[in-house]
């Protein structure tokens, strides 16, 4: 796909966004925008996945760790053709099927449910060592957040994809440098992300998250390194394409009123 | 029970390489011989047990049939959210076992005791709860667990309970173990209490007292056929476990009938809502709280009395 392409479907994920969010007044909006590119990239190039064919035993697996960016999932998963874009709407709304977290038994493409940090990557790596085990060519795909590389499992499972040479294991670190209560730095020191990685025995890669062609060409290498589960981290912008909501802990919580929309859609072009 | 476990085990994978046992590095002795005849179906997951639980779902995801192993407190209290959110969410049958029930780790002091496990697994939803009573209660669960299309929980003693059932006793999860009969009163017990609970009415017999004595092995879903049963036979109902009762099965059994209005007499002999910090060996911690056979006995005795 060429990126120009890339770059329009994420203009209309950011349009979903701004209207799920508006419409349901729930918080997370900056964690959704800025997981976008790599949704796009992985949805719409890297992943070999059928919307017609949700229990392909061969699809490349997902699983969005990081649940409170779930609506970025569901507008990606509706532009891709899972489930119908007039879902998208019903955001967090009573009797919904998209909730605020996402829900595998009720969402189209939903591999698991998720919505408490430091379960994604030990599930994915589960998912991974079964798929070695039955000599399986599938790939599974995992994305974290940089905060949520606090938790301890995040690292125990590290461990174990290591121990088992889990190169069919990819895990994407949005790096956008804010949790919940403050910049990410600042509660426990993650600064040495890539070099942590590597010592638990990954492969590592640094890109630009919001850039399609450094994505492209990590993600379309994979593994990075033949017997090693590879982790890409992902640098981005909290709030990217709002720049009222560009690296501001306060859209963490906040939602973007209706009357704001307009001009909010102003900056997506 | 234990070694009932890893036979049974070691037989299910013996016709099907599909079922791995992931430990918590715990098993020595026990999995010697398993290991060694399956390595590729023993993973020990070294002490990462949220990591275990989650790797489990992962692979049941992928259609494994997954025993999970460690004693009790690491397997279930340690990783509680990663059994609620991974396995029970998501209604994987992924089965957890965690050995060391009551007070069989009475020595090594309360962070071993697991005396509140049943309160813990049972509030899950989608979670099957199993705390069989005897070696050959442990076999026929564990073999039909494999079926099982929930997530479920097996609670086992350790190695040397006595064998209470007759090898071809007919055990179906789900449906109540009457092990003995009896006209005068029931005692309803679950776990590593039955072989004691089955001397004790034995003893009563002796005194002219007729105790039917059934062993609950399946906590959740309760038998609430035979549980009415029980009702309408007995005035008395003593429900005996080596855990604490305001959350074990007492608790259960008590909701049970309270939910269908059914004012039966009913008597709990368990352990109080306490950490149990003495030192002692499970046999002295029993004779403490008057979990030993003769203080069950006289506690029947003395309600009996007072009736």
């Amino acid at each position: 796909m060429k990126t120009e392409e890339l770059k329009n479907i994420s203009t209309e994920i950011r349009r979903h966004l701004l209207f799920m969010h508006a419409i349901s007044n729930e918080s997370h909006i900056a964690s959704s925008l800025s997981i976008v590119e790599i949704l796009v990239e992985l949805y719409f190039e890297i992943m070999n996945t059928d919307p017609k064919n949700l229990n392909d035993p061969e699809r490349d697996r997902f699983i969005l760790s990081k649940g409170h960016a779930a609506s970025a999932l569901y507008a990606v998963l509706a532009e891709r053709g899972y489930f119908d874009k007039n879902v998208l709407t019903s955001f967090a709304q009573n009797g919904a099927i998209i909730s605020v977290h996402p829900e595998r038994n009720s969402v189209p493409g939903v591999e698991v449910s998720t919505g408490s940090l430091g379960h994604g990557l030990p599930i994915a790596a589960g998912i991974a060592f079964s798929a070695k085990r039955d000599a399986r060519k599938f790939r599974t795909f995992v994305l974290l957040s940089d905060g949520e590389c606090e938790e301890g499992s995040v690292w125990e499972a590290a461990i174990f994809a290591s121990r088992f040479n889990l190169d069919n294991l990819v895990a994407v670190v949005d790096k956008n440098k804010w949790q919940a209560y403050d910049r990410t730095n600042t509660i426990q020191n993650l600064k040495l992300l890539k070099s942590k990685w590597e010592a638990f025995g990954w492969s590592c890669r640094e890109v630009d998250g919001h850039n399609f062609d450094e994505l492209r060409d990590s993600l379309g290498s994979l593994p990075f390194e033949p017997g090693k589960p590879s982790i890409l981290i992902a640098n981005t912008v909290k709030g990217k394409g709002i720049p009222e909501m560009e690296d501001k802990m306060e859209w963490h919580y906040k939602s973007p009123k209706i009357t704001d929309i307009e001009k909010y859609m102003g900056f997506l072009g | 029970m234990r070694r009932s476990f890893v036979n049974k085990l070691t037989e299910l994978v013996s016709n099907d390489k599909n079922i791995y046992l992931l430990t918590g590095d715990l098993g020595f002795s026990v999995f010697d011989d398993f290991r060694q005849r399956f390595p590729s179906n023993f993973i020990n997951m070294g002490l990462s047990e949220a990591n275990m639980i989650g790797v489990a779902a992962g692979m049941a995801m992928e259609g494994k049939c997954v025993f999970v192993y460690s004693i009790i407190p690491f397997v279930t209290f340690r990783v509680l959210e990663q059994i609620r959110n991974d396995i029970c969410l998501q209604r994987l049958p992924v089965k957890i076992v965690g050995v060391g029930e009551g007070l069989t780790y009475g020595p090594s002091g309360p962070t071993h005791h697991a005396i509140e496990d049943i309160g813990v697994m049972s509030s899950l939803p989608n979670m099957v709860v199993l705390s069989p009573g005897d070696p050959v209660e442990v076999e026929k669960i564990v073999g039909e667990s494999v079926h099982l299309s929930s997530p479920c929980y097996i609670r086992l003693g350790k190695n040397g309970e006595p064998v209470v059932n007759l090898s071809n006793s007919e055990i179906k999860i789900g449906v109540g173990n009457v092990v003995k009969d009896g006209n005068d009163l029931a005692i309803i017990t679950t776990g590593n209490m039955l072989s004691s609970c089955v001397n004790v009415a034995n003893s009563l017999e002796g005194k002219g007292i007729s105790a039917m004595v059934v062993s609950l092995h399946t906590i959740k879903p309760l038998d609430g056929k035979l549980l009415d049963t029980i009702a309408q036979k007995f005035e008395d109902i003593f429900v005996v476990e080596e855990h604490i009762s305001s959350c074990g099965l007492g608790s259960k059994v008590a909701y049970y009938y309270a939910d269908k209005n059914n004012n039966v007499n009913l008597k709990f002999i368990g352990l109080p809502d306490n950490f149990v910090d003495t030192y002692g060996e499970q046999e002295f911690l029993r004779m403490k709280y008057g979990l030993d056979e003769s203080g069950v006995e006289r506690k029947i005795l003395d309600c009996m009395k007072k009736a």
